[in-house]
């Protein structure tokens, strides 16, 4: 047998070798052997002295091509008993995965910080700056800057917690509206203000009232803004907040701080402006009062009121989200039953 | 006010159903409350004639009726009314009608008799008991003989008439009268209606300032005049009358009464009548003096103050003015002679006394809101018209008149550009003008202005603003175009307190816990509570509750209460913030208290539902101390955040608390609330902080600089002692960061031990402490020296046995 062939052979019986094999341990004896120092191959190459210088060439590229052949056959069948290893290390390490999640802790904005961050985000868009100001309030500002004065009977229209002859709870952000106006220096820009707070009506608390509520006032005051501006700016909010299929209608009313003065409905959440007893059949719910600053507001602020006008408007959060969630008794909100605050996530709407 | 639409029709061509009209109304005008039509609801009632009637033979009371209900034969119906009798044409309820209340009405036995239907009260087919008219308040309703048999009922008792129910704003008092919203539906619907101007015959035999002398205070009444009708003959009004009142929610009385009460819905002008052979001597308008007493309709006996303004003859008080007349001139069915009063009262003074004798009528809210100068005497002349048309009686010549007003009207000028201007819509002088030709606002062109007059009726205008509203709702708001603020830029952007503020919400509920709001006013006991600095409490002058009168000096108290409304709703896991005002006064003198922005936080129970994999274990302190570092921690404030033990707080646990201080600035607490205030509160072991976020939000913040991560790699060590128990982790780390040498660059304490294999009065501590030298590998005998030198010093300084 020559060489040649006595490499063949051994060549033939290491791939079926290694073809048999079913485990990387053995595989990897068998490789050992084969292409060792103490291996059949390099046994046989040790008669290639016995050859002319002519052949030895030839047989020693057999040989490695050989040893490639193996290494090759080796590396493949490792790749294959690997896979099929890694599938039943796969198969035995299912699980259920309809088991539940391990439980992680994440706290939710309550509801009302939830509407007011919303109508915030909505108005830095549009480049106005968030005011905020005292909760106990002067008079002077919660009233009578608003053109209220002491003997107005729209007093009566706010129950009052008072401190002092002076000195209250304020009922309502509109104080912010005057607060802002006096610091305002309108040489700088225009003044565009929404200011978010808390305030305080001398109600019983019962399913639609409560003594403690928030409000977001909004304030916009330049060279020209007109109605249809607060009109504009109001059907945004609405969309923003509600969604894209509501509307609004504004309606006359009444506040001593803006003139013309307007009521703003928006279509009815529950029947979508078909009419039903929520809307007492009309398809609107009121929302929000608004309407162009009264030219006395800005006089008493100091504000020249020929050149300077605009609109303002006063959001209740509490009210919209009893609107957009169908909740039907205000007093929810200050229980802080933590079942009821994380119904609402934050999915950022 | 409740406007009849058949009224409405009289002055104007309107023709869209009532629920139309509303809204237009509500969108033009004033908010609508309802629409409302009696008859809705009912069935089947009709005239019935009482052909003949006979006792029920098992009752005294019941009577046997056989009644025509247009039929070909009369229905057998049993009526229990005292004033039920044969002749009589009575509303009648047919077998299978429905009445008032949804009741329905069916053919039934009444003691052993067939009853086919029922004879009908006025309470009993929906109205009202405050509307029934005294003569009917007590039996069933008989109508006028002229009503035609077998028809329905609705139209002969105005139940077929919609009732618009006006909700109207402070400033449109001109619309609480008929005459008013005409005027205004007449601008709406661009329509010209007739108002007559009353007339009056006079008897010229009688001369009205020989039968009564009156003077008034112009300050108390702008307008004060009298006429006398004598003769008349009271007697009930006429049925249209009586219809128009109770529709408008007023109860008929007599036709005296009810003329003044007509004439106060048609013209918005409330009257009196006065009984004149009641009064003695002359009438005055004054206030009230101390100690006078006064009875008024109502049988009500006030006390009167010096802030009242009454009407007097020489003696007493015979009326609280523009409030409620009074008992003792009242007219009764034996007056002969009355005087009529209209007037315009100080708005003011009315809405004070109506408030301190709680008797706000339909007169005072018109006073309070504002009277027509121009109506007032229009008022009194239809008035004595109708009461001579209904009662007879002799008009007396001429009008007292004790004071008199007439304003001027004020004549505003507007142009084109700046009605445009305010807007923002692009109408010309011409489209505005017709709009003040609708509303009968007589107007001048002069170049490129309009100058309006405003009448009388409009008392609420008085400047260009008030003129661009008129356009505006006349014009449509709905018109109106749509658009947003153009004109200079401004940057819409959070301050760095606001986003602070913002930033700390969300790292709290990362952490776990969900924001609460809490009722800033509580009890005192409660305002009180864990106070963090000296401060006397801000009371409200006149709260309405117990629960409610103070305001809060801290957050927790209100969170505790929050805990408590869960677990009493067997909820026993609560993890909650807060974030808000308190309210501290340095003296009680103080009257503004100063608000500072707190935060607080509270956990009991388990932070994550227990679970086949989630093993937890109940919130203490060190994961309340944990939640609370971590907050500070992410704010990046500068300077070190320290926790030394305090027993300050009463509310607390005095060994489980700890005062937090940055940088030396004391900010807050946190710790176990003490199992007393647990107790009283209701609620179970829990968990709290709170800290003053104003102090986070002005202390400094770390510089906006990172830190190169270390190239070289870091050597561990870890160390275990045994110390008495009373030493603190404090203790030893401020030892191992003193003495640990440059490179020491972590400690983390991961084993806390007592007990088994650890001598009484001592605990076991274990470290891991983290070298690492950032320009170079350590080497290990640096890292030797120095971990030796910490335990020596841990040695000598704090007695431990290093294991």
């Amino acid at each position: 047998m020559s060489l040649r062939d006595k490499l063949s052979e051994i060549k033939e019986k290491g791939l079926a070798d290694i073809g048999q094999t079913d485990d990387l341990k053995t595989l990897n004896e068998i490789r050992v052997h084969l292409l060792g120092k103490k291996g059949p191959i390099t046994a046989a190459l040790r008669g290639i002295k016995e050859l002319t210088p002519e052949e030895r060439p030839e047989v020693g590229s057999y040989a490695n091509k050989i040893r490639d052949a193996i290494s090759e056959a080796v590396a493949q069948h490792r790749d294959q008993l690997e896979t099929i290893q890694l599938n039943k290390q796969l198969a035995a390490e299912k699980i259920d995965v309809t088991l539940p999640g391990k439980p992680v802790a994440q706290g939710q904005p309550h509801v009302i910080q939830q509407i007011i961050d919303q109508i915030v985000d909505l108005f830095l868009g549009m480049g106005y700056e968030v005011l905020t100001g005292p909760e106990v309030e002067e008079d002077k500002y919660n009233f009578e800057m608003m053109n209220l004065p002491k003997n107005h009977p729209a007093r009566d229209m706010q129950d009052t917690f008072y401190l002092s002859k002076e000195i209250l709870m304020r009922t309502q952000t509109s104080p912010m509206q005057a607060r802002a106006l006096e610091k305002h220096d309108f040489s700088k820009g225009p003044l565009k203000m929404i200011s978010p707070g808390i305030v305080y009506r001398r109600d019983t608390d019962d399913p639609t009232h409560s003594h403690q509520f928030h409000q977001v006032e909004g304030l916009v005051i330049d060279e020209h803004i007109t109605m249809a501006d607060l009109k504009g700016t109001l059907i945004t909010m609405a969309q923003n907040i509600f969604g894209d299929k509501f509307d609004i209608r504004l309606r006359p009313s009444y506040f001593p701080f803006t003139e013309p003065s307007v009521e703003v409905d928006v279509t009815c959440f529950n029947c979508m402006g078909k009419g039903c007893d929520v809307c007492k059949h009309t398809g609107w719910i009121e929302v929000l009062g608004a309407g162009m600053v009264h030219p006395n507001v800005l006089k008493m602020a100091g504000v020249d009121s020929d050149v300077y006008g605009g609109f303002a408007f006063g959001v209740g959060p509490d009210r919209f989200a009893m609107l957009k969630y169908g909740v039907d008794d205000i007093r929810d909100f200050y229980l802080n039953d933590v079942r009821f605050l994380n119904q609402f996530s934050k999915r950022g709407n | 006010m409740k406007v009849s639409y058949k009224w409405l029709k009289q002055y104007l061509d309107l023709n869209m159903p009532a629920k139309d009209l509303a809204e237009k109304i509500e969108r033009t005008a004033v908010e609508v409350d309802s629409v409302t039509v009696a008859e809705d609801g009912l069935k089947k009632l009709v005239v019935g004639h009482i052909l003949s009637m006979k006792k029920h033979p098992e009752s005294d009371h019941l009577h046997i009726c056989s009644v025509d209900v247009g039929e070909d034969e009369p229905l057998q119906i049993v009526c229990g009314a005292p004033n039920v009798d044969a002749g009589q044409k009575v509303i009648v309820a047919l077998p299978n009608s429905r009445i008032g209340g949804n009741v329905k009405i069916k053919r039934s036995k009444m003691r052993g008799v067939e009853s086919e239907g029922m004879i009908c009260a006025l309470d009993e087919i929906g109205f009202s008991k405050d509307v029934v008219p005294k003569e009917w308040a007590d039996g069933i309703y008989v109508f006028d003989d002229d009503v035609p048999v077998g028809e329905p009922i609705y139209h002969y008792l105005g139940m077929d008439d919609p009732i618009i129910d006006l909700d109207v704003t402070p400033n449109r008092g001109d619309m609480l009268s008929i005459i008013g919203t005409v005027h205004d539906l007449a601008a709406i619907y661009d329509q010209k209606p007739e108002i007559k101007k009353p007339s009056v015959e006079e008897d010229q035999s009688l001369d009205v300032n020989t039968e009564i002398k009156a003077t008034a205070d112009a300050s108390l009444a702008k307008t004060y005049k009298l006429r006398v009708v004598e003769g008349v003959k009271i007697a009930p009004s006429p049925t249209w009358l009586q219809i128009t009142l109770w529709n408008a929610g007023i109860r008929p009385i007599n036709n005296v009464v009810d003329v003044t009460n007509y004439i106060l819905l048609k013209y918005g002008q409330p009257l009196h009548s006065f009984d004149k052979d009641k009064i003695d001597g002359d009438i005055v308008v004054r206030n009230a003096k101390k100690g006078e007493k006064l009875v008024t309709l109502d049988e009500d006996e006030h006390e009167l103050s010096p802030d009242d303004m009454v009407i007097s003859d020489n003696d007493h008080p015979i009326a609280l003015a523009g409030v409620m007349g009074g008992f003792n001139t009242q007219i009764d069915d034996e007056t002969q002679n009355v005087v009529i009063e209209s007037a315009i009262f100080d708005s003011f003074h009315i809405r004070k006394t109506a408030q301190r004798h709680v008797l706000h009528s339909e007169a005072s809210q018109r006073f309070e809101r504002g009277i027509n100068p121009d109506g007032v005497e229009d008022a009194l002349n239809e008035a004595v018209s109708m009461i001579k048309q209904l009662a007879g009686g002799r008009i007396a010549q001429g009008i007292v008149t004790a004071s008199e007003y007439h304003p001027e009207l004020p004549v505003i000028s507007i142009t084109a550009e700046r009605t445009n201007h305010v807007l923002g819509t692009s109408l010309k002088l011409e489209e505005i003008k017709s709009i003040f030709d609708r509303l009968e606002f007589p107007s001048v062109e002069h170049g490129d202005t309009l100058a309006v007059t405003v009448p009388a009726r409009r008392w609420d205008i008085h400047i260009d603003a008030d003129l661009f509203e008129e356009v505006a709702r006349i014009y449509g708001y709905d018109n109106l175009p749509v658009t947003l603020p153009t004109g200079r830029q401004t940057i819409g952007v959070l301050t760095p307190t606001q986003r602070l503020q913002r930033a700390s919400r969300q790292i709290l509920e990362g952490i776990g816990l969900t924001q609460a709001i809490s009722y800033s006013l509580t009890t005192d006991a409660k305002a009180k509570m864990f106070l963090m600095r000296d401060s006397e409490p801000t009371k409200l002058l006149w709260p309405m509750t117990q629960d409610h009168t103070t305001l809060r000096m801290n957050l927790l108290s209100g969170l505790l209460d929050d805990v408590a409304y869960n677990h009493a709703h067997k909820v026993d896991d609560v993890s909650l913030y807060e974030t808000g005002r308190v309210f501290y006064k340095d003296s009680a003198d103080q009257i503004r208290p100063e608000e500072v922005e707190h935060v607080a936080g509270v956990i009991t129970g388990n932070l994550t539902d227990p679970a086949w994999n989630n093993h937890v274990k109940p919130a203490d302190f060190y994961l309340m101390k944990g939640m609370v570092n971590q907050f500070i921690v992410n704010l990046g404030i500068k300077g070190e955040i320290a926790y030394s033990a305090t027993d300050q707080y009463p509310e607390m646990h005095p060994g489980r608390t700890a005062n937090i201080s940055i940088h030396g600035h004391n900010v807050g607490f946190v710790g176990q609330i003490h199992p007393q205030i647990a107790k009283k509160f209701k609620i179970k072991e829990t968990y709290a902080f709170e800290l003053n976020m104003q102090a986070l939000i002005d202390l400094p913040k770390n510089d906006d600089q990172y830190q190169p991560i270390a190239k070289y790699p870091s050597v561990k060590r870890d160390i275990s002692m045994i110390v008495d128990r009373e030493t603190t982790n404090d203790e030893i780390v401020a030892v191992m960061n003193k003495r640990g040498g440059s490179y020491l660059s972590a400690i983390r304490l991961f084993d806390v031990y007592e007990g088994k294999n650890v001598p009484d009065g001592k605990k076991s501590m274990a470290y891991s402490l983290t070298y690492v030298n950032p320009r170079e590998t350590l080497k290990d005998e640096v890292v030797n020296a120095a971990f030796e030198k910490i335990k020596k010093r841990l040695t000598a300084d704090l007695n431990a046995e290093i294991r």
